[in-house]
């Protein structure tokens, strides 16, 4: 553990995090502005713990991308969750964050459960598997939701339980793609036509590189010659990736950069994405909460492991769901409101009281800008 | 009067130690619950006011202010790296009656125990209590025990009740921190909430870390003999030392700013909290301690602590400020700015 901390040291260091912030201080141009949009919840979440932006000039914004599983699922989804636990004889295991998220009239796994409801939290995929294994007489279902990053747990877990050749396991699969949700946001009408939440470049989050590689947002920079820096999670990582994209826009250049060469390859893992294409296909159309539908965005379980897809299994259908009216979430997913544009922000919605998806996740903009930053609000 | 022979004459066996359980005649007020107690309680605590075996205990008291506190005992797992559930409902309770700057003198101890518990555990935690109680130099005075059917609390909850008596001239409150105060910590956060989750099923990771549990009356007796201008005295238990902290700043209406760079952190505490999501800062202590003091005796009350046992690592970690919207900031590492917020949602269960 040792090693590993001082390892972790590196990447929070006081004195590269001041140099750094001198380069980017020295090399942005005053006379223009770099919109930066990093796409991931965590990186939100970092750039708020470590107060990133009090070391960037004026003209350096950061954008609060989508990039959060629990903030872009839509109510419908999670309603759908809420009526499978519901059910006799079945246990939804699911992670915690989860729990708490406000499904539509008020509804939430949590209240299900102490309603009646059997709702288990879980660490890992294979603890669900296992909760299948000891309760032969119900039916387990897995309610999986994330990016690349937590999709091939997901697999490996379908694998498990085929090979064990369980009967009452299955998966309520709501993995999404990246590239897919960046597309949106690069095509959504805020972005081409009114100018607004016009993003120079962006941050491309470094763990779901390590799955997927750096090649997939080689048609961003292609394309619509945006610039991309794939980027650790460190303080130090962030800063840097903030420096190559600036860089790259002073010299007009559009390409894939990979600031976190300790871990990522342009073809990723092949091994995880061998295991997630075994079990997975593209679902022709997918909602997402703030983006709407977006084709090809998300996964699906395939036909060969038919019985270990909760949807196939239970033929619960999908009702789609508004959400609280009066709520920015959609605008702030894709960058085109900030958390304080929204009315509710701060005063209805709280960490403890959240209405909008963005304040119930710590990777949504929304809680990350009222735990760390609601200060700012004032000092402006 | 010897206990033992006292208890053999009302019983004919003795309880058995080895492998016995408490069973529901342990709290039905007949023989069986007069031997759990004389056995088991009155061995480990004993002092002569508790053998006096009244339902209540009589003390002469001295002038001056009294404190008073309570404080009930859930943790799971019962016995932890570092203690265990008797030692800490002595510690929390002389922590919270010492806060004040009180020397404390006297617990009261309420054990609700769940039928079927084994009677050797029930011995272990009596004589951790009763050892704690004594290097604290407190008395546990009176008691009180309950068995209730299986299944109807988890193994043995513990309340206990403290009383203490405050110097003259000695003022500490929550309200009390100023604009230019200096804010210390008297050792590294995390240690008891990472011990426990450490040992919790379902949550196992390899550690060294052992819960910083402890009776802090020693260290706060020195303190306010050296330094009694101390504005508010707080031992960050559950919601660590940002709770704390942002009590203070409401009690007190005031703003702080702390310096992520001097707030003392264990490597192993801040690897385990990477690992599980964890701010370090929102996680339990039980053997720390925060002092607010006017600046200029900030050195002075650093010295004292540093020259205690349990104050070795102590900080000066930032300042009271000025600011109606009673924020708790903090300079972070890197130069950045954040508010260090309460934490929101679920906390991990029954830390304590």
């Amino acid at each position: 553990m040792k090693t590993a901390m001082k390892h972790l040291d590196e990447y929070r260091d006081a004195e590269t995090a001041r140099r750094l912030s001198v380069s980017i201080h020295r090399e942005a141009s005053a006379a223009r502005r770099y919109r930066l949009m990093e796409f991931c919840g965590g990186h939100t979440h970092a750039i708020f713990r470590y107060g990133i932006e009090d070391l960037l000039p004026a003209n350096v914004e950061m954008v609060h991308g989508p990039g959060c599983p629990v903030c872009v699922l839509p109510t419908g989804r999670l309603d759908m969750a809420i009526r499978l636990a519901k059910r006799d004889g079945i246990i939804l295991a699911s992670y915690g964050d989860m729990l708490r998220v406000p499904g539509s009239k008020g509804q939430s796994l949590l209240k299900a459960k102490a309603d009646g409801a059997d709702v288990r939290m879980v660490y890992s995929t294979l603890d669900a598997v296992k909760l299948a294994e000891a309760n032969p007489d119900r039916d387990v279902i897995f309610f999986a939701i994330g990016f690349e990053t937590t999709t091939p747990p997901t697999a490996l877990a379908i694998d498990a339980a085929s090979k064990k050749k369980l009967q009452n396991f299955s998966v309520f699969c709501n993995h999404v793609l990246t590239p897919s949700a960046i597309a949106a946001i690069l095509e959504a009408p805020a972005v081409r036509e009114l100018d607004r939440v016009a993003i120079d470049g962006f941050l491309g989050p470094a763990h779901v590189s390590v799955v997927i590689g750096s090649q997939p947002y080689e048609f961003f920079a292609e394309e619509y010659h945006k610039p991309v820096a794939i980027s650790g999670f460190e303080p130090i990582d962030v800063l840097q990736s903030i420096l190559m994209l600036v860089r790259q826009l002073n010299e007009g250049r559009a390409e894939v950069e990979n600031q976190y060469i300790r871990a990522v390859t342009r073809d990723g893992n092949l091994r995880a994405k061998q295991v997630v294409s075994r079990i997975f296909e593209l679902r022709r159309d997918f909602e997402w909460r703030g983006l709407g539908h977006i084709p090809y965005s998300a996964l699906r379980i395939k036909h060969e492991y038919a019985s270990f897809d909760a949807e196939r299994r239970f033929n619960e259908p999908y009702i789609p769901s508004e959400g609280v009216k009066s709520c920015e979430c959609p605008a702030i997913l894709r960058g085109a409101k900030k958390p304080t544009d929204c009315r509710l922000f701060g005063r209805a919605c709280t960490p403890e009281t959240p209405l909008g998806s963005c304040m119930v996740s710590s990777e949504g903009a929304c809680a990350a800008y009222y735990t760390y930053g609601r200060m700012r609000e004032r000092k402006q | 009067m010897n206990i033992a022979s006292r208890s053999s004459r009302l019983t004919t066996h003795r309880l058995d130690l080895g492998a016995g359980r408490v069973d529901l005649t342990h709290g039905a007020g007949g023989r069986a619950m007069r031997q759990l107690i004389t056995e088991i309680f009155h061995s480990a605590f004993d002092n002569p006011i508790l053998k006096r075996g009244d339902d209540h205990a009589a003390f002469a008291v001295a002038a001056g202010r009294m404190v008073m506190s309570t404080d009930s005992f859930v943790v799971s797992p019962l016995f932890f790296p570092g203690g265990d559930i008797g030692s800490l409902a002595v510690h929390g309770t002389v922590n919270d009656v010492a806060m004040s700057g009180a020397r404390a003198l006297y617990l009261s101890a309420g054990f609700i125990i769940e039928e079927g518990f084994p009677l050797a555990d029930l011995q272990r935690i009596a004589c951790s209590m009763g050892e704690a109680a004594r290097s604290a130099g407190v008395m546990v005075v009176t008691g009180d025990t309950k068995v209730v059917e299986r299944g109807k609390a988890d193994g043995l909850f513990i309340n206990t009740a403290g009383i203490g008596i405050v110097p003259p001239g000695i003022e500490i409150s929550g309200d009390r921190a100023r604009p230019g105060d200096a804010i210390l910590i008297s050792g590294s956060v995390g240690d008891h909430g990472v011990a426990i989750m450490a040992h919790r099923t379902g949550l196992e990771f390899e550690t060294t870390i052992v819960s910083d549990s402890a009776a802090l009356n020693t260290i706060v007796a020195d303190m306010v003999a050296a330094v009694p201008s101390i504005r508010v005295l707080r031992d960050p238990t559950r919601g660590g030392l940002a709770a704390t902290l942002n009590e203070i700043c409401h009690q007190s209406g005031v703003g702080m700013r702390l310096d992520e760079a001097a707030i003392p952190i264990k490597p192993e505490v801040l690897g385990a909290c990477e690992l599980l999501g964890l701010d370090p800062l929102n996680v339990a202590n039980e053997g720390k301690l925060v002092a607010i003091a006017p600046a200029e005796d900030a050195t002075a009350l650093l010295d004292v602590l540093r020259g205690h046992p349990l104050g070795r690592d102590a900080m000066v970690i930032g300042e009271v400020i000025p600011d109606p919207a009673r924020f708790l900031r903090m300079a972070t590492r890197i130069g950045g700015e954040r508010i260090v917020d309460w934490l929101a949602g679920e906390q991990l269960p029954r830390i304590c």
